[in-house]
């Protein structure tokens, strides 16, 4: 689904370049679960940025699902993203003024997709993420953990193949941080990739795959076959 | 993005952050607010100084004794002409083809008593035709008699403020007022017309000419209004007239011809400047105005940069980022021109009931103007920012503002 090859990323940091990454090379299956753990300032948000195409790569090579992503322009890369990749952010990103019902709807809003289409598809997101009665409360209405789930509902109402979630309990309680645990290993049953970034080693070891990233490069790439220990924060 | 969607989306941006937006919109019609009222303010003062120099009318002459420069100095006092302009030579006026009517003027000062009262007033010798010169209307009474040029009478007509000095409330027709040494009868009532070409209607007292040169003892006129046929014969009669004074003044007209348009270009120059300064007054209410939309704009879209962000994570592409704020700029430079519009039209209407007598009206260009000055800056200045932030990393832009909900 996803192949890097030899993908370099630096930074101008005062006069000096810093490599975010450093010749990574990576290959990610669909439906895998991946997390991606490390130091600050190891490169592991750049990965992120750049499996998002949100970022560019300066030298080398992404592919998704088979297509080089270098080689698109900035539209191409927006219809990629909004039809491929879901992101959940540390502090939820929701806009501050439209109600839970709207933040969901609107990348499908963003991607033109017609209202009477649009209903249903939020109605059934809203009900797989037990937030129906919430439906029409503003973003600072909603607990953190209910804030999370309209952000990881907004992330999947476009169907992406791939979730990208930076830090996504980094900013919840224990308990809410399960739940949205337990909500993103649920999707990766059904089918999605999912790529988590954490500094949390609890939510790290869940993962069947571990990425450690130093300075830029991948120092350690692991497969266990059953996810190891249980959250605790 | 749907368009549907577009203005649905702005719309919500306008409505639910309403303190944000009255304040972008507040700033917005006050700029455009400013550009039209002050326009109109301009105009209505520029519309008020030309209607006193037509108050004339462009068919009349005004013939005055003596050589006269109506430029460069200040004009010779009156009354040191060597030759005076008589009654006869009015009659002669009068008698010239295109001459529809002459009114002569002869002016002083006289004590006017009635009973114990006693007030100075300035009395004006004149014949009928200057009521109708002069676009006149009785309040109450009649005009002066039209009777040839020497023949006395003592009647007289006087204006409202005088008759209300004078007389107070009880009636004035048929009074008798003592003015110098003559007594007149209070025949007509100006209405009331306020000042014109620097005399007050108001506070006047016209009699016959003939009296008038009685009463002051003086022969010569002080002026002579001619009024001819219609403005394209003004030339002919004007040419007529020097002839005919030249004829009978001895081969020299000592005479000064005055018309509407030598008025007018004599006060070219004070015409010029209040032009000059209405333009003034509308270029830097428009500087103003773009100046405060403009940075309305640029601290909207600078809030704004984490949202940016986000819509281009959620799949958004640079242009429809700028769509966005575009049209953003757009549905609020629109709001508030029609808001400040309506202000200023507002302010304009309330200015016109309280000076009945200054047209306040904005002209249609300044209404454009505004609305133009309006929607280009706001979509200028958020065009650049807006540009900016699409450019940004998604993600930088993120981080750019970390507490958002």
């Amino acid at each position: 689904m996803i192949e890097l090859h030899q993908l370099c990323r630096s930074f101008l940091l005062g006069d000096q370049a810093v490599k975010a990454l450093d010749n990574i090379n990576l290959s990610i299956r669909a439906g895998e679960y991946i997390s991606v753990m490390g130091p600050s300032g190891s490169g592991k948000s750049t990965l992120l940025n750049m499996l998002g195409l949100l970022d560019a790569p300066d030298s080398g090579q992404y592919l998704l699902q088979g297509t080089d992503t270098t080689l698109l322009t900035d539209n191409e890369r927006a219809r990629f993203r909004r039809q491929h990749i879901g992101f959940v952010f540390q502090s939820y990103h929701l806009v501050p003024r439209l109600t839970a019902q709207e933040n969901i709807e609107l990348p499908l809003v963003l991607a033109g997709v017609p209202p009477q289409q649009r209903k249903p598809k939020v109605a059934a997101i809203l009900a797989q993420l037990s937030l129906t009665e919430r439906a029409s409360h503003l973003p600072n209405q909603l607990s953190g953990g209910q804030r999370q789930r309209v952000a990881i509902g907004r992330a999947i109402v476009m169907q992406p193949q791939l979730l990208l979630a930076d830090e996504p309990t980094g900013n919840l309680d224990s308990q809410s941080g399960l739940d949205v645990v337990n909500i993103l290993e649920q999707l990766n049953q059904q089918g999605i990739t999912l790529l988590v970034v954490t500094h949390d080693p609890a939510l790290g070891q869940r993962a069947r795959r571990r990425i450690r990233m130093v300075d830029g490069r991948i120092v350690a790439d692991e497969q266990h076959s059953t996810a190891a220990g249980t959250l605790h924060a | 993005m749907r368009s549907a969607d577009l203005l649905h989306f702005n719309l919500q941006l306008v409505l639910r952050h309403r303190f944000r937006s009255l304040m972008i919109l507040l700033a917005l019609a006050i700029g455009v607010a400013a550009v039209n009222l002050l326009t109109g303010l301009g105009e209505g003062a520029k519309a008020y100084v030309l209607s006193q120099f037509s108050l004339l009318g462009n068919e009349t002459l005004i013939l005055l004794p003596g050589k006269k420069e109506t430029r460069g100095t200040m004009p010779p006092l009156t009354g040191e002409s060597p030759r005076d302009i008589t009654l006869d030579d009015a009659s002669a006026i009068s008698r010239l083809p295109g001459v529809v009517a002459v009114a002569p003027l002869s002016v002083g000062m006289a004590q006017v008593h009635i009973g114990a009262r006693t007030r100075e007033v300035i009395v004006t010798g004149t014949n009928r035709a200057f009521f109708d010169i002069r676009q006149l209307q009785l309040q109450q009474g009649q005009m002066l008699p039209a009777r040839d040029l020497d023949i006395a009478s003592p009647v007289a007509v006087i204006g409202s403020t005088l008759k209300q000095e004078l007389f107070g409330n009880t009636p004035a027709l048929g009074q008798w007022l003592k003015a110098g040494d003559s007594r007149f009868r209070v025949i007509g009532v100006l209405d009331s017309k306020g000042q014109a070409m620097g005399m007050d209607m108001n506070d006047l007292m016209l009699i016959p000419i003939a009296s008038a040169q009685r009463l002051f003892n003086k022969p010569g006129l002080f002026r002579l209004f001619i009024q001819s046929q219609s403005s394209d014969a003004i030339p002919a009669v004007k040419q007529r007239v020097e002839q005919l004074m030249q004829r009978r003044q001895g081969g020299v007209a000592d005479i000064t011809l005055v018309s509407q348009d030598a008025i007018l270009s004599a006060f070219a120059d004070i015409l010029s400047a209040l032009n000059l300064a209405v333009s003034g007054i509308a270029a830097i209410s428009l500087l103003v105005a773009g100046i405060l939309i403009m940075n309305v704009t640029l601290i909207s879209v600078s809030q704004r940069t984490a949202e940016i962000g986000l819509l281009k994570a959620l799949g958004a592409s640079n242009s429809d980022v700028q769509t966005l704020f575009l049209t953003e700029a757009l549905l609020m430079a629109l709001l508030g021109a029609a808001a400040g519009i309506l202000l200023s039209e507002l302010g304009l209407w309330a200015m016109r009931l309280r000076f009945s007598d200054l047209a306040f009206y904005s002209p249609w260009w300044a209404r454009w103007l505004a609305l133009a000055i309006a929607v280009a800056t706001s979509v200028l200045f958020a065009w650049g920012p807006s540009r900016r932030a699409a450019g940004l990393q998604p993600v930088n832009a993120l981080q750019g503002r970390r507490t958002d909900a």
